[in-house]
């Protein structure tokens, strides 16, 4: 027993005595020595960290059998079996540098991203709203990035060649169907769908995922916020209105709800700034909202989004066909809007993202001809005069359900499938000057099934490859079509990423039902992208050549039974091909951020009742943006400025043959160019006070800030050879507004809570 | 003789157990110690987080181990020159403090830490995470003060925080001083808990006092 306890004694004095020293090199599988990592004995206290070549050194009291583990975030933990005698121990540590999400490639080709939580974003979503000459509208700021076109007599995004149909909206994965108020004659209308309701935009103009469809051209993917960081109210007052509401955050922080109203009525901004037009009803509009957001026991959410809206607007032009003549145009539209989704975490590496939309809409337009005195006047001969006189009642709804399902295989792949139904329904009741009704009822069922796999190979390299396969019953025709991209990283940081992918798109409604007896397929592109970005801090370049194919466009016919344009075949076609120059620079003048886009464009395309393939109306050959943000803190201000600029677009008249039974040009031209530079200030006065009881924002906004002469294109009379130009409604319109939040402040139920 | 070996390995075992606490102590004390030199050095200061994260690992039930782990993550950040990997340090910095919270739940020190995070967080791009960042820094801090009122480090990060913020956001000496002044009192009295307990800041209150004389 002695011996034993004095054989215990002596071991533990030897142990304390012999320090046995550790060390190596640590480097990843190319040799690249790695710094920071931590060295460690497990369960013990000895170990080291490595310095900038990759050397380690320590020397540790631990003895037998131990494991040594380095651990670098990024790598693959390293770990060994050792066994400590009293000999050094000299290690060289190789470690695999791990694919992860923050350091692997992005694919970008063709996609624009606004967003703040993610990498590799070219915007934040501030910019959304503080581009000037934007006027708070979605898609006003996009119109300054490469792709688009200046269009201003009609609403949407016309991208790369593309008419603006061929532009689909999502919010939260479903389809938007009427994201912009309804179509006015010679107006591009602004969107439905306030910019702050979104924490992440992303912009394609082409080759976008397999999980969006029915687009010809672009896809603009808006993901609406999570949970608020506060309870908060909310107010604004504007020259053209008023609007309040609030944002609860429960307690215990895992749920939200929101409501709010915005009151919209244009007669005080009319009464100083002259219209075009002569309202007869100053455009009105009430949108009452709601939304909820719970986040899951496993951090997804569950989130809802609907409006109600209605608007009402009425105003009389000059009759293009006759002198002294007046069009009156009037609308009234009530559209309702409906979101559920539900993104979430299932476990074993699976993601499930599904929605359920539901939206209606409903339009009473009604269009006149009358005399200087406002009276309506029905002129039969020539039967154009006669035509001015009509009613159109539209009642249609739509429904859409979509379900995805991802699963991560091995490291960050990933595997996405699922499908989607859309239902949609129109009614349309078109009533001409003579009371005779035209009935139609538009009515499709499209179903969808796609699926798609984000490979990483390296880090340095990644593929995107998908399919997705539909059917709609207008065609009544199953398509599957193919969407493949690539990126690859360089060693400098800079990226190459290529994009091909087809795309299949139905007739638009107001072409349909089809002429009898057509046996119509899908309207076709098929686009290839290739970019460069390179993305120093800071800075962003970026350069895209594209090459778009368009095939089985439709083609319209007059159809003598309901003296309508509707479509007649696929044989139209087409190309667009360009290229795209993005920089952005915060770091050459101090405190001042800017961008700059060129787009080069070479597009023709036979469709519709074009007589051949021509250059369309609705694009031009070069566009151009400068764009200007500079925030003066000693000021609390914001400036930002935005030059757009476009070369002419062509305009044309055509005429129908009866003889031949086609369409001929009469007359073609080029607009003028295309300038206009919007300015717009930001003041936040109670920036930078601690507690305020008001977060206030001060918004002054100028567009057409020169008076530029803008011609968007030519209305050509039906009777006659008289054109007129298509001009904005005003020169320059000036906005004032303030907004004001209340941030309900919760710190101290916070506290009370967490004690 | 067997009830001599059963003492015998029983007087070993609570040896054993002592010497460890006792190698606890010291190696916490040898790491809070090189601290404040290792604010001029990143690689130290990474050294020393992955020296307490070590303390913390083997020990599993300490949490001013893991609270220092965090703490020297942390101050790394606000070294790192590559704004781009702030964000996963500070992630890390939360983990680590995320343990010590479990370990000691409703800590005013902890609060402290997580205060610095946000802030860390926040530096990443001012404009743009102010509103988020910058509330959650000040709401942690808010609720150190309340959980432990004697606690001088609270007053020290929101006054070192006013300092440094531009007078026309309402920060600057003025606003700075009389905070400043609150936390040197309170260093005055506060008494740690234990000699590894946090009894940092004073010097720095000291020095930023004099900065702003």
């Amino acid at each position: 027993m002695k011996r034993l306890f004095l054989g215990l004694l002596f071991s533990t004095a030897f142990a304390s005595v012999a320090q046995v020293n550790i060390s190596g090199k640590m480097t990843d599988n190319k040799n690249k020595p790695l710094r920071g990592a931590s060295i460690t004995i497990r369960n013990s206290y000895d170990g080291t960290t490595t310095d900038s070549l990759g050397n380690f050194s320590f020397t540790t009291s631990e003895k037998g059998a131990q494991v040594l583990e380095a651990t670098l975030s990024g790598y693959s933990t390293y770990e060994k079996n050792i066994t400590i005698a009293g000999a050094p121990i000299i290690l060289n540590i190789s470690v695999k540098e791990l694919i992860t999400e923050l350091k692997a490639v992005v694919i970008t080709a063709g996609a624009f991203e606004a967003s703040d939580q993610k990498k590799t974003t070219v915007l934040s979503s501030l910019d959304i709203v503080t581009t000037a000459g934007a006027n708070g509208d979605v898609v006003g700021a996009l119109k300054t990035l490469p792709g688009t076109q200046q269009v201003g007599e009609s609403e949407g995004l016309f991208v790369r060649g593309g008419t603006a149909t061929e532009s689909k909206i999502f919010m939260d994965g479903n389809l938007v169907n009427n994201f912009f108020y309804s179509s006015v004659p010679g107006f591009a209308t602004r969107g439905r769908f306030n910019p702050f309701l979104f924490k992440g935009t992303v912009f394609s103009s082409g080759g976008y995922s397999a999980l969006y469809g029915q687009a010809l051209s672009s896809a603009l993917i808006l993901e609406s916020k999570d949970l608020p960081d506060r309870t908060e109210a909310d107010l604004s007052l504007s020259v053209i209105g008023l609007g309040g509401g609030i944002q609860k955050l429960t307690r215990n922080k895992k749920a939200s709800w929101g409501i709010s109203y915005n009151y919209t009525n244009l007669a005080l901004a009319f009464a100083f700034i002259k219209q075009k037009q002569d309202y007869f009803h100053t455009p009105v509009y009430h949108q009452g909202d709601a939304n909820f957001r719970i986040k899951t026991k496993s951090g997804g959410f569950i989130k809802y989004y609907g409006y109600v809206s209605w608007n009402k607007l009425g105003f009389r032009t000059d009759d293009v066909d006759s002198i002294g003549l007046k069009d009156a145009f009037k609308i009234e539209n009530l559209n309702t809007y409906q979101n559920l989704n539900w993104k979430d975490k299932l476990g074993k590496g699976w993601k499930i993202n599904g929605g359920l939309s539901y939206s209606t809409n409903k339009d009473d337009i009604t269009s006149e001809l009358q005399d200087g005195n406002h009276v309506k006047q029905v002129i039969s001969n020539p039967r154009e005069y006669a035509l001015k006189n009509f009613n159109v009642k539209n009642r249609a709804q739509y429904a859409q359900l979509k379900l995805v399902l991802e699963k991560k295989i091995k490291g960050i792949n990933v595997v996405r499938f699922g499908g989607e139904y859309f239902y949609s329904e129109e009614n349309t009741d078109y009533t001409i000057f003579n009371g005779t009704v035209f009935k139609q009822r538009i009515n499709d069922n499209l179903v969808a099934g796609f699926a798609e796999t984000d490979v990483y190979i390296t880090n340095n390299l990644a593929a995107k490859i998908g399919g997705r396969l539909e059917h709609s019953a207008i065609i009544n025709k199953w398509n599957v079509v193919p969407r493949v991209s690539v990126a690859y990283k360089f060693k400098d940081n800079s990226q190459a990423s290529f994009a091909y992918g087809m795309f299949y798109q139905n007739p638009e409604r107001k072409y349909l039902p089809a002429i009898t007896g057509s046996n119509l397929d899908y309207a076709r592109a098929t686009h290839y992208i290739l970019q460069y970005q390179r993305t120093p801090k800071d800075r962003v370049f970026r350069a895209e050549v594209f090459y778009k194919k368009y095939d089985n466009l439709f083609k319209t016919a007059y159809d003598p039974n309901t003296s309508r344009e509707v479509v007649a075949n696929n044989n139209g076609y087409g190309h667009a091909q360009g290229f795209e120059i993005f920089w952005r620079d915060k770091k050459s003048v101090k405190n001042l951020d800017y961008w700059i886009s060129y787009s080069y464009l070479d597009t023709k395309r036979d469709f519709l009742n074009y007589p051949g393939s021509i250059q369309p109306n609705f694009a031009t050959a070069h566009t151009a943006s400068l764009v200007l943000k500079k925030f003066v803190l000693p000021w609390k201000t914001g400036f930002n400025a935005s030059y757009n600029f476009a070369s002419g677009r062509p305009y044309f008249n055509l005429k129908y043959n009866s003889s031949t039974g086609k369409y001929y040009i009469a007359d073609e031209g080029k607009t003028i160019n295309y300038n206009s530079l919007g300015f717009s200030l930001n003041y936040i006065p109670s920036l930078g006070k601690k507690n305020p009881k008001a977060f206030t924002v001060w918004v002054l906004s100028i567009s057409n800030v020169l008076g530029q002469k803008q011609v968007f294109g030519y209305n050509y009379s039906s009777v006659n050879d008289r054109k007129v130009e298509i001009t904005p409604a005003y020169k320059t319109f000036v906005f004032v507004g303030c907004f004001m939040s209340f941030g309900i402040d919760r710190t101290q139920d916070a506290i009370n809570n967490n004690l | 003789m067997k009830k001599i070996i059963v003492s015998v390995l029983f007087l070993a075992l609570s040896i054993g157990s002592f010497a460890q606490s006792e190698k606890y102590v010291n190696a916490m004390k040898a790491g809070i110690a090189a601290i404040d030199s290792s604010f001029k050095n990143p690689q130290s200061m990474l050294e020393l987080a992955n020296k307490f994260e070590r303390i913390a690992t083997a020990e599993k039930n300490q949490w001013l181990a893991y609270y220092y782990a965090a703490f020297c993550q942390v101050n790394y950040t606000y070294m790192e020159e590559d704004k781009s990997k702030v964000d996963a340090i500070a992630d890390k910095a939360t983990t680590l403090l995320d343990k010590a919270d479990s370990l000691m739940p409703k800590n005013s020190e902890i609060s402290c830490v997580r205060s610095m995070i946000a802030n860390a967080h926040m530096l990443v791009n001012p404009m743009q995470r102010y509103m988020q960042y910058g509330a959650e820094s000040a709401s942690q801090l808010e609720k150190a003060m309340i959980e432990d009122p004697t606690n001088p480090r609270p007053y020290f990060l929101k006054g070192q925080g006013l300092k440094y913020t531009p007078e026309q956001f309402g920060g600057g000496c003025k606003t700075a001083t009389p905070i400043l002044e609150t936390a040197l009192e309170k260093y005055g009295i506060f008494k740690p808990a234990s000699d590894i307990s946090p009894n940092w800041g004073m010097k720095r209150v000291q020095a930023l006092l004099e900065e702003c004389k």
